[in-house]
């Protein structure tokens, strides 16, 4: 937790000497505290004084990064409980799960899904993260052949190891040695071991533990052998359990400052039911997982749970946009049709997608209305007969096309008459409400 | 290090609503903590899943949601016996929609008879909603309460525009009511302040801080109404203390993603689950920000949230 200006000021050297460029340690203490300077100034400051400000100034839930290059996956960074209070920062990671027991080409498949898994939602690529290789044979020589499948097809994807026998452990990280993978399954009896193995190969390690008491044990222990990056498993697997634990650790992280819990969390959500499953990982979504594990990606499920993922990790003061101009769909001539919307993300891509589909070349109109929908903006007043006209003129799109026709909302057909008004010489048409309607509606024309 | 779990004791609780009467009738409401957090407190309900069925054929729905009902619906009464008897419907929610000026514009009396006939076939509490035009709702909703008369039911929605008479007659027929504003707090703290004034039970509200589908939305209703729950709980806000209900279907099931066909999306995978998963989707985070009461279309998503519910509690 961060520490006041007097805390920061009774850890320096008292001696007002000014090297670090402010006139007194007081005054550099209180620019330490705002976060204005940096510790480094002080050239006279103890050892002992930079770890205890170096911890204190710590995010309460420590950033990692697991995988590498493209697809690498960050997580921790959060500050706060409730996204109405702050954005959350590090959206939830999905892993599928790939037990060792499986045929070659059963891997190889699952390895396919999580590649072609990739889809593109509001400007965003949205994909399924990782994939967690599960020990579940109990055989070392199983989880490496599994590893290695893995490794040749899914080269890119981060990994996750799962085990609890060290040999089988070491033999497994090694082929992602230089990939950052996460290696789960430290727990009370082989914590030593495991430490050992992830330290030597750069990995994150995964602590499994029975209860919060024994996890924030688990976590010291292991920290105290040299291993700084963890995730965390509660060993929660009901609901309700992941609830109270992810909360639990949240708010001991956040607000009491508690270090030994300061790190993501991992959940297990597999099920037999692929819908309850996708339930489950929603709950982990809003409920502060940092990687969810599924048995399952089916494209269905997926498309729901990014979709999750992505609202609830928007910034809740500032809507998704686009910028405004005059955007081309296809290759539009003259006498293409012209469409005006709003520049709210979610807006622009269902329409210029609905346009798209159409396979009828066109111009649309994206107007900045502050990221408001169609009806938000009218209600707001941004989206008025007045200010479409002046964007309208002033976009230039007039000397583009052969009759000055605009197509509008059908939600907001009520501005049609006022802005043939402002408009001289435009015919205004009212097109549909339902932009998944836009289609029909360019063929009948 | 022993872990010392930083627990929270609030200061407030959410009013527990009953609804319907005899053994039929159904409680959600009543936790003094955040929406299944009974580790800190007490969680005496579970979220109730309400049936939604319409006064008309629901020939507006996507197939995916008409076809478990395609040999019931044409007639409400059937519909709902079915809902009761075969899916066994915890609650059912009938949408006067039949009664939309731009629809089959049916009469108040219409609506009476088969809110009538309704009542004498199933012994679950009864929801009954209005086309959502404010002002046939008005002459709707109060004749429909009148003959609801102390059967319990949940009449909404109140609005700005129309909650006086609304309310009015579901005080004067013992009726819940659904007060609903447009994703604004303070416009739902606003509107229950109105109502209670007129000299309405506040117990005998719910909120509906209005609703939106998964990927249309969600996130402003998610927040408004974990921010509702944390005014009620943690500064014991008694104007903000009524359960909160998660319209789902009728959000969920108008949105593409609910109707586009596989072969033209195939990224985006098998309809059928698609459309289910995203009713069932947007309950479970609604319920998990606050809704007490979710009103639902699909078998299998109720079914699949309940199981849920059951994992949660
Ligand atoms: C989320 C939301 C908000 C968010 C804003 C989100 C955003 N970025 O815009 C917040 C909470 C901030 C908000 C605020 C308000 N809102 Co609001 N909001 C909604 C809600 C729930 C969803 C809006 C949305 O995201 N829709 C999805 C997008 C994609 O829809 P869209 O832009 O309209 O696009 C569709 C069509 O219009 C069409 N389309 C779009 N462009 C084009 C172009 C052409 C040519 C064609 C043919 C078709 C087409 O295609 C799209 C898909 O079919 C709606 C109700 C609802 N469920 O729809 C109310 C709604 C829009 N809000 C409403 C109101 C009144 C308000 C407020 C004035 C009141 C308030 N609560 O304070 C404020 C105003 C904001 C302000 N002062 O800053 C009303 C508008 C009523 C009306 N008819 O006038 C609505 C309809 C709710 C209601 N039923 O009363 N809102
Ligand atoms: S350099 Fe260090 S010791 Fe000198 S004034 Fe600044 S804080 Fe004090």
């Amino acid at each position: 937790m961060a520490l006041s200006g007097v805390e920061i000021f009774k850890l320096l050297p008292k001696t007002n000497c000014k090297k670090c460029g402010s006139p007194t340690c007081l005054a550099f203490a209180m620019k330490l505290a705002q976060r204005q300077a940096s510790i480094d100034a002080c050239p006279d400051v103890s050892e002992e004084a930079k770890k205890i400000l170096g911890e204190a100034s710590a995010p309460p839930i420590r950033p990692i990064t697991f995988g590498s290059g493209e697809k690498a996956v960050k997580m921790g960074e959060e500050t706060v409980l409730f996204r109405h209070d702050k954005k959350f920062v590090n959206p939830a990671a999905f892993a599928v799960e790939i037990k060792d027991t499986l045929s070659e080409d059963e891997i190889a498949k699952v390895c396919q899904q999580v590649i072609d898994s990739e889809i593109d939602r509001v400007g965003q690529k949205l994909r399924i993260d990782a994939i967690m290789i599960s020990n579940v044979s109990g055989d070392a020589g199983k989880l490496e052949a599994a590893a290695k499948v893995v490794a040749a097809k899914a080269a890119a994807v981060p990994v996750i190891i799962s085990t609890t026998n060290p040999a089988a452990a070491e033999a497994a990280v090694k082929l992602f040695a230089d990939k950052r993978p996460i290696l789960y399954g430290a727990n009370a009896a082989n914590a030593d071991a495991m430490a050992a193995i992830a330290k030597g190969n750069k990995a994150v390690l995964g602590v499994a533990a029975s209860g919060l008491d024994e996890l924030s044990g688990l976590t010291e222990k292991i920290k105290g052998l040299g291993v700084e990056d963890m995730v965390l498993d509660s060993g929660a697997r009901k609901a309700k359990d992941i609830i109270e634990h992810n909360t639990l650790i949240r708010r001991a992280a956040i607000k009491k400052g508690n270090k030994a819990v300061g790190y993501p969390v991992i959940n297990f959500m597999q099920r037999e039911d692929s819908l309850l499953e996708g339930l489950l990982a929603s709950v982990g979504v809003a409920k502060y997982a940092s990687i969810i594990v599924m048995s399952s990606i089916e494209k269905w499920k997926n498309l729901a749970l990014f979709t999750l993922r992505q609202n609830i990790y928007t910034d809740p003061q500032v809507p998704m946009q686009v910028e405004q101009k005059v955007y081309l769909i296809g290759d539009p001539k003259p006498e293409s049709p012209l469409f005006i919307t709003t520049n709210f993300s979610l807006t622009y891509f269902i329409v210029s997608g609905e346009i798209e589909n159409s396979k009828v070349a066109s111009r649309l109109a994206v107007m900045d209305c502050e990221g408001l929908s169609v009806l938000t903006a009218w209600a707001a007043g941004k989206f008025t007969a007045s200010k479409i006209a002046q964007f309208i003129q002033e976009s230039g799109v007039e000397k583009d096309i052969a009759s000055k026709e605009l197509i509008l909302p059908g939600y907001v057909a009520i501005l049609s008459g006022a802005l043939e008004e402002k408009l001289p010489g435009w015919k205004i048409t009212v097109g549909p409400r339902e932009a998944n309607t836009i289609p029909a509606f360019l063929k009948t024309r | 290090m022993a872990f010392t779990a930083p627990k929270e004791t609030y200061s407030g609780k959410v009013y527990p609503v009953t609804i319907g009467t005899g053994d039929k009738a159904v409680t959600f409401g009543g936790e003094n903590v955040l929406p299944f957090h009974s580790f800190e407190g007490v969680t005496p309900s579970r979220p109730v899943i309400s049936t939604e069925i319409q006064d008309v054929p629901p020939a507006d729905w996507p197939e995916t949601v008409r076809k478990p009902y395609e040999a019931v619906s044409g007639d409400p009464v059937t519909w709902a016996k079915f809902c009761q008897d075969e899916l066994k419907a915890q609650a059912i929610t009938v949408r006067l929609v039949g009664t939309h000026p731009d629809r089959e514009n049916r009469s108040p009396a219409d609506a009476v008879k088969t809110v009538k006939d309704l009542l004498a076939a199933v012994q679950v509490p009864l929801i009954i909603l209005g086309s959502n035009h404010a002002e046939k709702d008005t002459a709707v909703l109060v004749a429909v309460a009148e003959a609801a008369k102390d059967k319990n039911c949940i009449i909404g929605k109140a609005q700005e525009a129309n909650y006086k008479t609304i309310a009015a007659a579901a005080m004067a027929n013992n009726h819940k009511l659904i007060a609903m504003s447009e994703l604004d707090i303070n416009l739902s703290k606003q509107l229950n302040i109105l109502i209670t004034q007129m000299g309405f039970d506040k117990e005998k509200i719910i909120t509906d801080p209005m609703c939106s589908a998964l990927g249309y939305g969600i996130e402003y209703t998610y927040s408004v109404m974990e921010r509702i729950r944390l005014a009620a709980l943690t500064q014991n806000d008694m104007t903000m203390q009524q359960p909160l209900l998660g319209d789902v279907g009728m959000y969920v099931w108008k949105i593409k993603e609910a109707s586009a066909p596989e072969a033209d999306l195939p990224q985006w995978g098998a309809l059928e689950e698609r459309g289910i998963a995203w009713e069932a989707e947007t309950a479970a985070a609604l319920m998990i920000a606050g809704a007490g009461l979710l009103v639902m279309r699909h078998p299998r998503a109720i079914k699949e949230v309940e199981n849920l519910i059951d994992e949660l509690v």
